[in-house]
């Protein structure tokens, strides 16, 4: 079966704490982080978006590996927030990594498991024998509106996996859950997304996630303990450490994957982020179970396996997850609303 | 939209710093040139597109206070010439730093960004800046 032959991630370096969100909406900052147990998140650059992430996810996942360039045949970009509404995010990467034209591309839109979404598509055409090498990224630049619970989640960075045969992690099966579930939504032409409140817990978040990881264990015959590593969609800390809890993970195989409480919810990068992490530390013969979740909704599940060829991986060759989440630049309120364009400027 | 040719010939050059070299002389050049200024028409057929590692240094730089509309939600940001590794100067902006951290010599590295968009409804134009290297 297909396998993972390289990976990368992007986080932008700016970061805001969630007190400075929460003073300017006179809430209470410990609420909020005992609620959400989110400390802080990324923020992109005024000059950021899903291509520039994208791009330098995929740059760190290319540095990476010896491959040849040219024998990566599909490239698809899973995003809620690609920078045009038609003019795909994959063509632009096609000239910016300098790939072959002649490739497989496309955008994937699934809320949070866009990423993931494609990265099975990829699998598939390993898998089938249409491409020797594929690679699928997952990256946003989420928006909450000002005020709204999201606004201390909504995030930005991006992963890049490059899936082939004869990878460093092999994927031992994936499986995907599918119900309607408006749980959240963004209708064309708005600027920032709608929520069921409290409707996104229990009916799409759990039961989406819970249901994925359990017939996958069940498919393969494993138990929580047969992993090393368990890495959850995380729209903030709780979800994913509760869903754990009630699926029988303990916090020493969750912990490495968990992101959100320092960088916030990367939404199509969230999973994928945490698999990152986990593959930065990762050694031949772990089990790695990874779980995505989309609004709307569904979840992607993912058993992988290390194997030997991970002592080859040049892993150094690119900056990792954590040393990526130590390198902040903190801004204020005023800054963030600036450079997330929340301020309407002239000729904008 | 009369922007829109220009930057769609010249975008591989902007997304990836891709130059040419004069095989004749060995001079590697960016923006790419057609034929060598040195080696003229000896250099004819034999230009070769070659792109840059990204890694480069400040030769020289100044800090903008009062820049374009465009810039105006990075004021004041640094506008350098950066020697690249590979021989050429570029000049680009410093991005992810004050100007505190910018001093000529300082190593940085290309990154891809957002360089302007026209509007709200034409293309966005992508093109190399630089960040600090650690
Ligand atoms: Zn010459």
């Amino acid at each position: 079966m297909s396998s993972i032959v390289s990976y990368g991630s992007y986080i932008p370096r700016f970061r805001i704490r969630t007190e400075d969100i929460a003073k300017e909406w006179g809430e209470n900052p410990e609420n909020i982080k005992s609620g959400l147990f989110i400390h802080s998140k990324s923020v992109p650059g005024p000059d950021e978006d899903v291509l520039t992430i994208s791009a330098e996810a995929a740059k760190n996942a290319l540095r990476r590996t010896d491959l040849d360039k040219s024998k990566i045949g599909a490239i698809y970009v899973g995003s809620e927030s690609h920078p045009y509404a038609v003019k795909p995010t994959s063509s632009i990467l096609v000239e910016a990594l300098g790939l072959s034209y002649d490739i497989h591309s496309a955008d994937y839109e699934f809320a949070c498991k866009a990423g993931t979404a494609a990265m099975q598509n990829v699998m598939a055409m390993v898998d089938s024998g249409q491409i020797e090498n594929g690679m699928a990224i997952g990256a946003d630049t989420s928006q909450g509106a000002p005020g709204d619970a999201l606004e201390y989640s909504a995030s930005a960075g991006g992963t890049a996996i490059l899936i082939g045969k004869n990878g460093f992690a092999d994927f031992n099966a994936t499986l995907s859950f599918t119900t309607d579930t408006p749980d959240f939504w963004r209708r064309e032409g708005e600027k920032y997304p709608s929520h069921g409140g409290r409707f996104t817990g229990e009916p799409a978040y759990f039961k989406h996630v819970l249901t994925g990881a359990k017939k996958m264990m069940e498919r393969m015959g494993t138990k929580p303990e047969d992993y090393d590593y368990a890495i959850f969609h995380q729209p903030n800390g709780k979800f994913p450490t509760r869903a754990a809890k009630m699926l029988g993970f303990k916090d020493e195989q969750v912990k490495d994957g968990l992101l959100t409480p320092y960088i916030g919810n990367t939404y199509s990068s969230s999973m994928i982020i945490g698999l990152s992490a986990v593959l930065d530390k990762a050694e031949s013969g772990d089990r790695i179970l990874g779980v995505a979740f989309g609004s709307g909704a569904g979840s992607d599940v993912f058993d992988m396996t290390v194997n030997d060829r991970v002592k080859s991986l040049k892993r150094e060759r690119a900056k990792g997850v954590m040393e990526q989440v130590n390198n902040p630049i903190w801004i204020d309120y005023a800054t963030y609303v600036k450079y997330r364009g929340k301020i309407i400027m002239r000729g904008a | 939209m009369s922007e829109v040719p220009r930057f769609w010939r010249e975008s591989r050059h902007r997304y990836r710093l891709v130059g040419t070299r004069c095989t004749n002389c060995d001079t590697l050049y960016f923006p790419p040139r057609v034929i060598c200024p040195t080696c003229r028409r000896e250099s004819v057929g034999k230009m070769k597109e070659e792109e840059m590692s990204g890694a480069g240094e400040i030769y020289s730089f100044t800090v903008v206070h009062d820049g374009l509309e465009q810039f105006k939600m990075q004021i004041p940001y640094v506008m350098a010439l950066v020697k690249m590794k590979d021989g050429p100067f570029v000049t680009a902006q410093i991005v992810d730093c004050s100007p505190e951290e910018v001093k000529i010599g300082t190593k940085v590295t290309a990154t891809l960004r957002k360089v302007r968009s026209e509007g709200k409804e034409g293309i966005i134009q992508y093109g190399y800046k630089f960040t600090i290297c650690p």
